[in-house]
């Protein structure tokens, strides 16, 4: 298999429109993504911008799939760092579903090459992503992120 | 999080998990050589790793291919370390491996 892949899954006490709308507002997402925002308007084709709080912007992309509030998926190209550039595009595929009174997000992240470089930076920071979102709508308590 | 320690808890498992963490995306066969173990003994493991979370599914097609999920451990990670200096445990731990390493004898 010539391909990058992480998968994460966690299990989120919410509903897929709370999840949705934590993903995609800039409010929520600065709460849980070590202070970033995207900047998007969250319609197919259009392009986003994730941006540190410092008005820099980390990444970029395109949606390429939309279906509110089951289905994301971006295209997605670092943008600070050169050798990750490089690299180009990889895809971040996020699903929700509803199992039992939780709701299940899995986050698919591709690239079309091994040992992505990319992939193995987004990564380290998934998790921690993931386990801040989940704190964040289950006690409505964002994590503390100084020791990432 | 107790499905989680309990499925931590068996030495095959954990096999199973550090094998997916060297190689993402292996198949029900692929686990079954790598520890020579009865069809049935495997995916019986596999299935308490995924209902602990520990390993995430992504069909393709009608493949269903496995990954390790990192997400339940590092919770456990924040729970309990992180308000401890990480770069100490780091530095703890890679002390312990070049330790253990000089030895040898094979032991978990």
């Amino acid at each position: 298999m010539n391909k990058s892949t992480f998968v994460y899954v966690t299990y989120i006490k919410t509903t897929k429109e709370k999840l949705w709308e934590a993903l995609t507002s800039p409010a929520f997402q600065s709460q849980y993504w070590y202070g970033c925002h995207f900047e998007c308007t969250w319609a197919q084709g259009a392009e986003w911008k994730l941006y540190f709080d410092d008005g820099t912007i980390a990444d970029t992309g395109v949606v390429s799939e939309i279906d509110k509030p089951n289905l994301l998926t971006l295209s997605w190209q670092n943008e600070f760092r050169p050798e990750l550039k490089e690299e180009g595009y990889a895809t971040c595929k996020i699903t929700l579903e509803d199992v039992d009174s939780t709701v299940k997000m899995t986050v698919l992240h591709e690239m079309e090459r091994p040992n992505s470089k990319l992939i193995g930076a987004v990564s380290q920071g998934w998790p921690a992503i993931l386990s801040g979102l989940k704190s964040l709508l289950e006690t409505g308590v964002k994590l503390p992120l100084e020791h990432m | 999080m107790e499905p989680v320690f309990k499925a931590l808890a068996d030495p095959v498992r954990r096999a199973i998990l550090d094998s997916l963490f060297c190689k993402g995306g292996q198949r029900l066969n692929d686990l079954i050589e790598g520890h020579g173990m009865s069809r049935q003994a495997v995916s019986n493991h596999l299935r308490i790793l995924e209902e602990a979370n520990l390993v995430a599914v992504v069909w393709k097609g009608r493949e269903k291919l496995h990954y390790l999920n990192p997400v339940p451990i590092h919770e456990i990670a924040t729970r309990w370390i992180a308000k401890f200096q990480t770069g100490q445990l780091e530095a703890l731990s890679n002390f312990k491996q070049s330790l253990e390493s000089q030895e040898k004898p094979n032991h978990e």
